[in-house]
């Protein structure tokens, strides 16, 4: 057990002057409890006595300090290491004020921050906006000097965002398949229409399921990997220094990996699609008595050769939404760490949500025009 | 009574990364109340030192002992339980990036004191910060709204937040300006007088060796070659040594220390009450 600061009030003598008297330890370590005292302490006093102080640092200081400023009163008995700990504090006068950052009321909080985000959420739409055109002119000056174009750089990232997900994505889509073929099949069998479930697995895993489910893996792999990467260069002041250099942090860093997720989605989807289909077939030959390689056959004979194309025209446009939003939101980052965090989440919140939007429009678009 | 003579001892100290060995043998001894420099080329293993001094980094052999507990014998961090009595400077700052200066000065106390009311940590708070020379606005700034300069004085706010009897500074004045490196000097001599600090102290700046420390323990050779005052370094002929402080920079650095102590001299001789009060 520590040894704690004790205090006691001698009452007034005939000068009428109270004395309020320290004893023990005053140290960071043993003045808590005394603090919450002193600070109700009702009773005026003239004089602080700190000659039975044992020991004393600068929060013993302070708080003999501060009592005597607020109640006037000379402090007597300091040692003459406590008398320089004192001089020290007098010099660094302060009251607890301004310690936190600035903050408003709840009522004004609240409303205020719905505000912001609704004004944040307009104001990104437009920066979204530059930064694709951003991105469009620098593809446009690759183009003309395509010496420049970072074959490196692409090639290291369609590695990282393709080569390296097909185990996930492949696991993924084998489950997805089976549960399709074996859910399908439960409902069809109500009808004697199990046989369709072969249509069902096909025409689902290519036209929908392959490139979305590989859109939001992708987005959870390698979006959030672009903005946590990208961020951490900007708050180290890479990419400022790329700037310096004449690099320029659209050609080296934001161009390959939209590129590359662009080339690597419609590969991706396809290859999810596929494996989706030998997912259902496996399940079917063993629960439903269609021979694998019959499922197989029978694929080729339900599946219009148009679902093949629908699937793969969506992938590059999902790619480039979970890019874009990967790297916007890294390029956004300032100030602290926190920040890194709060922009990676955004930027997977936002790519699933507009993949999963765009997608709604595409299948009533690619429907209307005769692709059904 | 020896603990009481030397907060630091450090004996034979194995370091090894790899294949590369960092330090091999090297002892080290810091007296109580001292401010010792610490100098060595680069990569000679100075913060892997100070790491290990701290507890940071688990040596290969060898034993440090720091306020009289062994640091070497700790299984895990929370074995050592002489944290509440050190503060580090790290080299940039290292403050809490989602915290202002202030919260940043409240972390330890918050930590090791849960008793102390919020209005105390606070004002503890805001002293701290003002004995490290910030201005009182700085303490509801963020780490990233500070200059370089403001961000050292902060994260030495926070290292002095418990009062301990032992600082460690990692470069304190590594890319400060001249004017900023001299009175970063000033405060820690100012700070380590008034709280009767031991501080270990790693620097390159050969101007904050002249002024402010008392010994200077020079690592080469993957162990520590020499501890003294400077003119006793001087009076060694280790070549590394007599390169370092007689090469260009180490030249200036006496000069200028010469220019100082005549200049002190002379107002002490031309006025000697005025200079009597400038102590006092």
């Amino acid at each position: 057990m520590r040894e704690l600061t004790d205090f006691k009030l001698v009452p007034a003598d005939q000068q009428g002057a109270a004395t309020l008297a320290f004893s023990g330890p005053m140290t960071v370590s043993s003045l808590g409890q005394a603090d919450t005292r002193l600070r109700s302490l009702g009773e005026s006093f003239a004089t602080i006595d700190i000659s039975a102080v044992t020991r004393i640092d600068t929060v013993g200081a302070w708080t003999v300090w501060r009592l005597s400023r607020d109640h006037d009163a000379k402090i007597t008995g300091c040692s003459d290491e406590a008398q320089k700990l004192v001089d020290a504090i007098s010099k660094a006068d302060s009251n607890a004020e301004n310690v936190r950052a600035h903050r408003m009321p709840l009522l004004t909080r609240v409303p205020a921050h719905v505000g912001e985000v609704i004004i944040g959420l307009g104001r990104g739409m437009l920066q979204v906006v530059g930064f694709l055109g951003q991105i469009m002119l620098s593809a446009g000056s690759l183009i003309r000097h395509p010496g420049r174009m970072r074959m490196k750089a692409l090639v290291h990232q369609m590695e990282l965002v393709g080569v390296n997900s097909l185990a996930i994505i492949g696991l993924m889509s084998f489950l997805v398949g089976i549960v399709i073929a074996q859910q399908g099949a439960v409902q069809l069998r109500q009808f004697g229409a199990e046989i369709y479930t072969v249509n069902l697995v096909g025409r689902l895993t290519l036209r929908e399921l392959g490139v979305l489910m590989t859109a939001i893996m992708v987005a959870g792999r390698s979006g959030s990997a672009f903005a946590a990467q990208i961020g951490t260069m900007k708050l180290t002041e890479e990419v400022d220094a790329m700037r310096t250099i004449g690099v320029s942090p659209m050609e080296a860093l934001v161009l390959p990996r939209i590129l590359a997720t662009m080339i690597m989605m419609p590969l991706l989807g396809f290859y999810s699609a596929v494996v989706g289909i030998v997912g259902g077939a496996f399940l079917s030959s063993i629960t439903l008595g269609i021979p694998f390689f019959t499922f197989l056959t029978r694929i080729q004979e339900v599946v219009p050769l148009h679902d093949v194309w629908v699937g793969i025209v969506k992938a590059p446009m999902f790619g480039l939404i979970v890019a874009l939003a990967g790297c916007y939101q890294g390029m956004q980052v300032k100030n602290n760490a926190e920040e890194v965090g709060a922009r990676t989440t955004a930027a997977v919140v936002m790519a699933i949500f507009t993949v999963i939007v765009l997608d709604a429009f595409f299948a009533v678009f690619f429907t209307n025009i005769g692709w059904g | 009574m020896e603990q009481e003579q030397f907060p630091i001892r450090v004996r034979g100290l194995r370091n090894v990364f790899g294949d590369h060995v960092i330090h091999e043998g090297l002892d080290l001894d810091v007296r109580k109340g001292e401010i010792l420099g610490v100098v060595g080329g680069s990569g000679t293993g100075k913060s892997v030192l100070m790491r290990t001094i701290i507890g940071l980094q688990i040596p290969d052999a060898g034993e440090v002992d720091v306020l009289g507990d062994t640091i070497t014998d700790a299984q895990d961090d929370a074995d050592i339980d002489i944290r509440s009595r050190w503060g580090v400077l790290f080299q940039g700052g290292a403050l809490f990036s989602t915290l202002t200066v202030a919260e940043n000065v409240e972390v330890p106390l918050r930590e090791f004191y849960p008793e102390i009311t919020d209005e105390l940590r606070h004002e503890i708070a805001r002293y701290k910060v003002l004995l490290s020379g910030l201005p009182a606005e700085a303490t509801s700034k963020y780490p990233a709204e500070l200059s370089g300069g403001m961000r050292k004085r902060a994260g030495l706010a926070r290292a002095l937040a418990l009062d301990p009897e032992l600082l460690f500074l990692d470069e304190p004045t590594a890319g400060l300006d001249p004017i900023g490196a001299a009175a970063f000097d000033q405060l820690i001599l100012k700070l380590q007088q008034t709280l009767g600090l031991t501080v270990f102290l790693i620097t390159h700046d050969l101007d904050t060796l002249y002024e402010i420390c008392d010994r200077v323990a020079v690592i080469a050779d993957r162990k520590v070659i020499a501890v003294g005052s400077i003119p006793e370094l001087l009076a060694l002929d280790h070549p590394w040594i007599q390169e370092y402080f007689n090469g260009p920079r180490g030249r200036a650095a006496q000069d200028a220390q010469v220019r100082h102590d005549a200049k002190e001299a002379k107002i002490s001789h031309d006025a000697p009450s005025r200079a009597g009060q400038g102590e006092a």
